[in-house]
């Protein structure tokens, strides 16, 4: 059996100018291809058949990851590999170092890139959770202009996103969490390689034994990643005390809304998103400056 | 549909050729280039029988286009014997540790192994199996494969290979 995608017209522009206007010219027809680790596969189960693919292979200003003035900005062709080998991430946000590893396999992580991991819009995807919990924003482009989208207000429902027709996604802005910040990323899948069948973000910070700051990213735990505020806001001023902790378990359950699937069912994948939070406050309880 | 030119480096030799731009790159590697080593698994980018190395990374040849990786350099499980025609130390592991039943998944096995052993020199098992966590096989269990790669690890090092306690 050969999976063959549908005949299209590859692009390699070789400036971020150019590739925004062969999107704006080319509009429903055309697609971006960044790693093509997700669109690929829909190409060749032939869900997705875009007439023109727009490379940003070539594109060396959308690579790399640099300090701006305590934001980190990742270029969104920067492989996940490239995140996991990152010192300057594994010293100022290492949640995306430890999420990076938990992504696919080694292969994937060699070729799949940031910023299309968060700019797909598929549900299963780690980074987005990710994102939302850092607080992150989208740095996007058009023929027209630039402009930034938060995270939090990005994604819409599966495979909705704020990305506009004709738009890129070319950098992705992180603000440096506190120092002395504990964080974790706790994702159940049934294999490596497999999207999670519940996952949480959590990056907290404490002061005087309470909680400072808390943030709760959840994944593939509803049609778009979610961001549980009000988990968050019960445990902040607490000393994450076991009864505390379950007011906030029970709060992030109830936002979601998983799909009952092969992973299992709605309710148990529900509460494994819990079981996942609770796992996730413990260890970024651990790691963090009390 | 019009076809593109490529051109790149394969197992050290310079190829060119017209492809679709829907051509997958194994189906390039196989039909085009007559290199059937590495082999169509699974077809949906999990099972690794695919893998090349490109550019210094372990890929899986059946998640690109041909035209992706025009420029790039490549290497195939051809082009791991040595010049003279004895084994490379992963294919001789393979081969002495009993990495292999069916054979389906050692190329894509040997062609990533060759990559973690650039990256790692002396990779411990729990490294080798997060490792090779890209590459399915449905034979071994992965006792032997991890054994292989370890005894490739120790001829590359130059020290001797020394099974670990069961």
């Amino acid at each position: 059996m050969h999976m063959i995608p549908a005949a299209f017209t590859y692009h390699r522009p070789t400036s971020v100018q150019e590739a925004v206007s062969l999107l704006a010219r080319l509009g429903e027809e055309g697609r971006a291809l960044a790693g093509g680790h997700s669109l690929i596969p829909m190409m060749k189960l032939r869900l997705a058949a875009p007439q023109h693919l727009v490379d940003l292979a070539g594109l060396s200003e959308l690579r790399g990851i640099r300090d701006d003035g305590g934001d980190i900005v990742v270029g969104a062709m920067t492989t996940q590999h490239e995140l996991a080998a990152s010192d300057l991430l594994g010293a100022k946000i290492p949640l995306l170092r430890e999420a990076s590893l938990l992504i696919a396999d080694p292969q994937v992580r060699y070729v799949g890139t940031l910023g299309g991991n968060v700019a797909n819009g598929d549900p299963g995807n780690d980074m987005p959770a990710i994102m939302i919990c850092l607080d992150a924003s989208y740095e996007v482009m058009s023929e027209t202009g630039r402009r930034r989208i938060a995270a939090r207000a990005f994604y819409q429902g599966a495979y909705l996103t704020a990305l506009g027709t004709g738009e890129i996604l070319t950098g992705i802005r992180i603000p440096v969490p506190p120092a002395g910040h504990g964080q974790a990323y706790e994702k159940l899948k049934r294999k490596i390689g497999d999207y999670a069948t519940a996952a949480a973000a959590v990056i907290l910070s404490f002061s005087g034994g309470t909680v400072k700051s808390c943030s709760i990213g959840l994944t593939n735990v509803a049609d778009k990643p979610l961001w549980a505020e009000g988990a968050a806001d019960i445990l902040i001023g607490s000393a994450l005390d076991p009864a505390t902790v379950k007011r906030a378990v029970a709060a992030a359950e109830a936002i979601t809304s998983p799909a009952s699937d092969a992973r299992g069912p709605a309710h148990y994948r529900t509460k494994m998103a819990g079981v996942m939070l609770a796992r996730a406050l413990a260890r970024a309880k651990e790691r963090a400056r009390n | 549909m019009s076809k593109s030119q490529v051109s790149m480096t394969v197992n050290g030799r310079a190829v060119e050729a017209l492809v679709e731009p829907r051509t997958l790159l194994i189906h390039f590697l196989r039909e085009q280039l007559n290199l059937t080593g590495s082999h169509v698994g699974c077809d949906t980018s999990h099972c690794g029988a695919c893998t090349v190395d490109l550019d210094g990374k372990s890929v899986k040849s059946c998640t690109m286009f041909a035209v992706q990786v025009n420029g790039a350099d490549i290497r195939t499980i051809e082009g791991m014997a040595n010049a003279d025609g004895t084994l490379h130390a992963l294919q001789e592991g393979f081969r002495e540790m009993h990495g292999l039943q069916c054979g389906f998944c050692t190329p894509g096995m040997i062609m990533r192994a060759y990559r973690l052993l650039q990256e790692n020199k002396s990779p411990n098992e729990d490294e080798i199996r997060f490792g090779i966590a890209g590459n399915l096989c449905r034979c071994t269990g992965y006792q032997n494969i991890v054994k292989a790669i370890q005894y490739a690890a120790a001829k590359i090092n130059g020290v001797p290979f020394q099974e670990a306690a069961e």
